[in-house]
């Protein structure tokens, strides 16, 4: 049997009257693409919020694996960076680059937290703070050539074209060693060209044994990577099931076709 | 660019300005003996001065919209000056840093006592500048009260002294201490504040510190402040004043140094970079799994240690404070320094307070409008250069990995 | 209890002129999401047109009212004038730069102003000659409320009520608020938000002129330095309100004319400036909001 990754059920969430999560289950296992799609504002990208520690939830249970230890922690309660630490990593929907940065820099950002030279470290440079700081960089170094930014290494994380600034996110997110990968619509913004290469990055990625958990309006996108599909709407989940299943799933029909007379 | 439309604009905001300035400027009364003076010759001054930099103006603006759209396509090679690529070689590096440091050896010994004394001010501007740059510059935190842990320096060196005849090189600590265990107090509360709120309430906190200092008598002394405190000691040696001024010039020098190298090794160390992953993007940074507290926290102690720090020297090198040395307007010059040097460039720093403390020293004519300049490069400096006069360049990393040796030039 | 009263309207009185300077803090808050650090300053030119004008005036021997209103008027149109200025030269052009850079811009825009009239004008305190008369019919009660804070008490609610009606119902007004809610839909709908920005800038900076005047009539001396603390105390009220929220500015500005009333009065005058530091301090970390504010949720 699988072993599930992260646990999520009864998610609510409550913005003054608004209950923008209503009662959500999810899970993904381990060495899974799972996509969460839905029409906008279906409150999908509050669902990550919430798993990441950003927003605090009304109600429900959030637990990630713990393969150290082998059970599942709760993550409730925690701050973001220590939803980080214990192997949750995100992508944003608006890129959100350390943009004065250089791109090497951005990706060792990532590594802080498994790292922990202290002040005194710093100002003394002893053997063992070089020693992290060089892993830094070399592991840095390894995830820019795996994504194929290693060309950019030393430019300003602004100047990069957009394509290379989502993926970017992805290398900044990949150098915390999550357990698990959140993206946010990392298609949302790209050309066919841009969005291809990125189909083929995120299957890299899954190749080597990494669960992913995306946001995605793309349906190709979608359907080309993902094993399952959760379906949101109005804050519920509607409906979930592999790719084909969603395809013929007429809740689903529904509420795209719903969007698409609206608009 | 002296085109009729051009002067004809340049003519309506100088008409503008002569309108606006106009009760100000001009006008002067006296409510008491009830008499008014005109001032008319302002009217043309303000004309021609708004009018040349109404040009002036709109030239910067212009030039800055054309660079921005040229470092778009060339990439950061525009960004970077001649100074830049100048210091970035180490040759060069160590040529610039060993020449400023026989200048600075040689210097008491070329210039007056009086010449030294003012370079020995120049260079505690130089380390406050340096510790405000972790907070505003590296970490991007708008701390308006740096004035205060300045203040917390001075005094704990002054009343340790006065009460307890304690000497400076005890106090020296035990003022950087302190003053970072102020930064810490405050810092817990504030610091999960919004950036603009941090900055009024830093403010805030700066004259509260004053407000306390000049109130509380029995404590400080009130407004009349703390006097004879005893400058530094050398191993019990009698020094004369001018050999005691020699002396702490030296022991500037030597902290400048320290301070340097210390700013330097945190700027490229894993604090170093969550400070400015921490100034560009909290939410990200946080998503990357750096505890925003603890992150600002280091920075708000580390820059209250060096202002600390500064405040034991600076009272040893007067022998006399009181409250009116940390008004507002030390935080604000500090801060100038800051921004006219470049936010986070230590090089920038350095030059921006030489600059500022040292011109207005010798041209003594221009001292009375120093503190309208410093408003005025406040303001000058965000809108047409806000990385400063050398601003920070971005730190490019070289790999121990064999197979790819660092070739890059950039 | 005469002295409670005394205190009670002390404090109101200066928790109206607290109200005219934050509403300036927060239209302009609400509107570009900006502390205006310059907006003090603002109120000291008010102040010290007023003073020039009147002194002037009383010279060439006006009548009482006529120099109220005359003294009023320019103290409005300059102020106002410098605050349109003020935000094209040092905010318009970082409207799209880091806040740090703005923030940093306003408060070089405020030491740059408050040494303008230190040079142009003068260091010391200047007498400000009283403009507002003493009432005969205030006679009975004078001993406990000056007409002067009866006439600022009338004023700013008068003010209160114009610009509520402004907001409410004019169509600068809801294009102000519709900015404020959210600056590109309104450009999309066919705003002109520089205007509108200009706008607030103005109304701000008038309301500001006209509390320069009362408060420099009222206690009879102004300076260049007056603007820098009446700028901090008045941000305290509009952040103790809830900045961005115009009835909290003005709820916020009467609690904290009152507490400072009360707490000089009452414990220590030599502290009045820590009381209200202190209040601003501990209303940011335990209630950010404010009273009438709302909570924020950060879009991620």
């Amino acid at each position: 049997m699988q072993q599930p990754i992260l646990h999520v059920s009864g998610l609510t969430m409550d913005f003054g009257g608004i209950r923008a999560l209503n009662n959500l289950d999810l899970d993904v296992n381990e060495g899974e693409i799972v996509a969460l799609i839905g029409p906008n504002g279906a409150g999908k990208t509050t669902f990550f919020n919430c798993v990441t520690g950003i927003y605090k939830p009304t109600k429900g249970e959030i637990d990630l694996y713990q393969k150290s230890r082998n059970t599942m922690i709760s993550l409730l309660g925690m701050k973001p960076n220590q939803v980080t630490a214990q192997g949750l990593a995100r992508t944003f929907q608006n890129i959100r680059l350390f943009s004065q940065m250089t791109v090497l820099e951005n990706v060792m950002i990532g590594r802080h937290c498994r790292t922990k030279a202290s002040i005194l470290g710093a100002l003394l440079r002893d053997k063992k703070t070089m020693q992290e700081e060089d892993q830094i960089i070399q592991i840095s170094h390894e995830i820019l050539t795996k994504i194929g930014l290693i060309r950019y290494e030393n430019e300003i994380a602004s100047n990069l074209p957009y394509g290379a600034q989502r993926r970017l996110e992805i290398a900044r997110a990949l150098a915390t060693e999550p357990v698990l990968l959140l993206l946010d619509e990392p298609a949302a913004g790209m050309n066919p060209q841009e969005t291809i290469e990125l189909v083929n990055l995120i299957q890299e990625i899954a190749s080597e044994g990494q669960s992913i958990l995306l946001i995605e309006h793309d349906m190709k996108l979608v359907m080309s990577l993902s094993e399952r599909i959760f379906v949101m709407d109005y804050g519920k989940k509607i409906a979930q099931g592999t790719p084909d299943e969603i395809r013929n799933n007429p809740a689903v029909i529904k509420a795209y076709l719903g969007e698409e007379v609206d608009a | 660019m002296f085109t009729l439309e051009e002067i004809k604009r340049s003519f309506l905001v100088s008409v503008w300005f002569v309108f606006l300035t106009f009760p100000i400027m001009v006008i002067r009364v006296d409510s008491i003996e009830k008499t008014v003076q005109w001032r008319w010759m302002n009217v043309f001054w303000v004309a021609l001065g708004t009018f040349v930099l109404s040009f002036v103006f709109r030239y910067m603006m212009r030039r800055k919209e054309m660079k921005s759209s040229d470092e778009d396509e060339q990439g950061d090679a525009t960004g970077r000056s001649f100074l830049h690529r100048w210091l970035a070689d180490p040759k060069y590096r160590y040529i610039v840093f060993g020449s400023l440091l026989a200048i600075a050896i040689i210097f008491p010994h070329v210039f007056s006592t009086y010449q030294t004394s003012i370079m020995t001010t120049a260079l505690m501007y130089v380390v406050l500048g340096l510790g405000l740059n972790i907070v505003v510059g590296l970490a991007g935190l708008l701390d308006l009260g740096y004035v205060a842990f300045y203040a917390v320096g001075a005094y704990t060196y002054a009343l340790l002294h006065h009460f307890f005849g304690i000497g400076f090189w005890v106090a020296l600590p035990a003022g950087g201490l302190l003053a970072a265990l102020f930064g810490i107090l405050l810092g817990i509360p504030v610091l999960r504040l919004r950036g603009d709120y941090l900055a009024i309430v830093t403010l805030g906190f700066g004259e509260i510190i004053r407000l306390v200092l000049e109130n509380w008598g029995q404590f400080s002394q009130g407004p009349s402040g703390v006097s004879n405190i005893a400058r530094p000691g050398f191993f019990g040696i009698e020094m004369s004043l001018d050999t005691a001024l020699l002396y702490i010039f030296y022991l500037m020098v030597i902290f400048v140094i320290v301070t340097i190298f210390f700013v330097n090794r945190l700027q490229d160390s894993r604090l170093g970079r969550a400070w400015i992953a921490l100034r560009e993007d909290e939410i990200a940074c946080q998503a990357m799994g750096i505890d925003k507290m603890r992150t600002k926290l280091a920075a708000f102690a580390l820059g209250a240690f060096w202002a600390g720090i500064v405040g034991v020297i600076f009272a040893a090198k007067t022998t006399f404070i009181s409250p009116r040395s940390f008004t507002f307007i030390e935080s604000a010059i500090i801060l100038s320094i800051v921004v006219l040097g470049g936010m986070g460039s230590i090089i920038g720093v350095i030059f921006g307070a030489l600059i500022l403390i040292l011109l207005p020293e010798y041209l003594r004519a221009l001292s009375e409008y120093r503190m309208l300049a410093f408003g005025a490069i406040l303001v000058c400096m965000m809108v047409f250069r806000p990385q400063g006069i050398i601003g920070s360049i971005r730190r490019t990393y070289t790999y121990q990995n064999k197979k790819k040796p660092d070739t890059k030039v950039s | 209890m005469d002295y409670f009263i005394e205190l009670l309207f002390s404090g109101l009185s200066r928790g109206a002129i607290y109200a005219l300077i934050a509403l300036g803090y927060t239209m302009v808050y609400g509107i570009i999401g900006l502390i205006n650090f310059a907006h003090g300053e603002i109120y000291m030119i008010g102040a010290f047109t007023s003073f020039i004008v009147a002194t002037i005036l009383t010279i060439l021997g006006f009548p009482a009212l006529a120099i109220i209103v005359l003294a009023g008027l320019a103290a409005v149109i300059w102020s106002a004038s410098y605050g349109f200025t003020i935000e094209k030269i040092a905010y318009k052009p970082l409207r799209h730069a880091p806040r740090l850079s703005a923030l940093i811009s306003a408060i070089g825009m405020s030491m740059f102003l408050q040494n303008y009239v230190l040079l142009a004008q003068t260091s010391d305190f200047l007498p400000f000659p009283q403009l507002i008369p003493d009432f005969d019919f205030m006679e009975p009660i004078a001993h406990i409320v000056g007409s002067s804070d009866m006439i600022i008490l009338v004023v700013t609610t008068l003010v209160m009520i114009g610009l509520t009606l402004l907001i409410k119902y004019t169509k600068i007004g809801k294009a102000m608020r519709a900015t404020s809610q959210d600056r590109t839909m309104a450009m999309l709908v066919g705003i002109n938000v520089n205007r509108i920005i200009s706008v607030t800038f103005i109304i701000g900076s008038s309301l500001a002129a006209i509390g320069g005047m009362l408060v420099a009539s009222h206690i009879g001396q102004i300076n260049f330095y007056i603007g820098f603390i009446a700028g901090i105390k008045a941000f305290t009220a509009a952040v103790l309100g809830g900045i961005g929220s115009i009835p909290g500015a003005v709820l916020g500005s009467v609690v904290l004319g009152l507490t400072e009333s009360f707490a000089t009065g009452y414990v220590s005058s030599d502290y009045e400036d820590v009381f209200a530091f202190s209040l601003l301090v501990l209303i940011l970390i335990f209630k950010p909001s404010g009273i009438l504010g709302k909570v924020d949720t950060q879009k991620v």
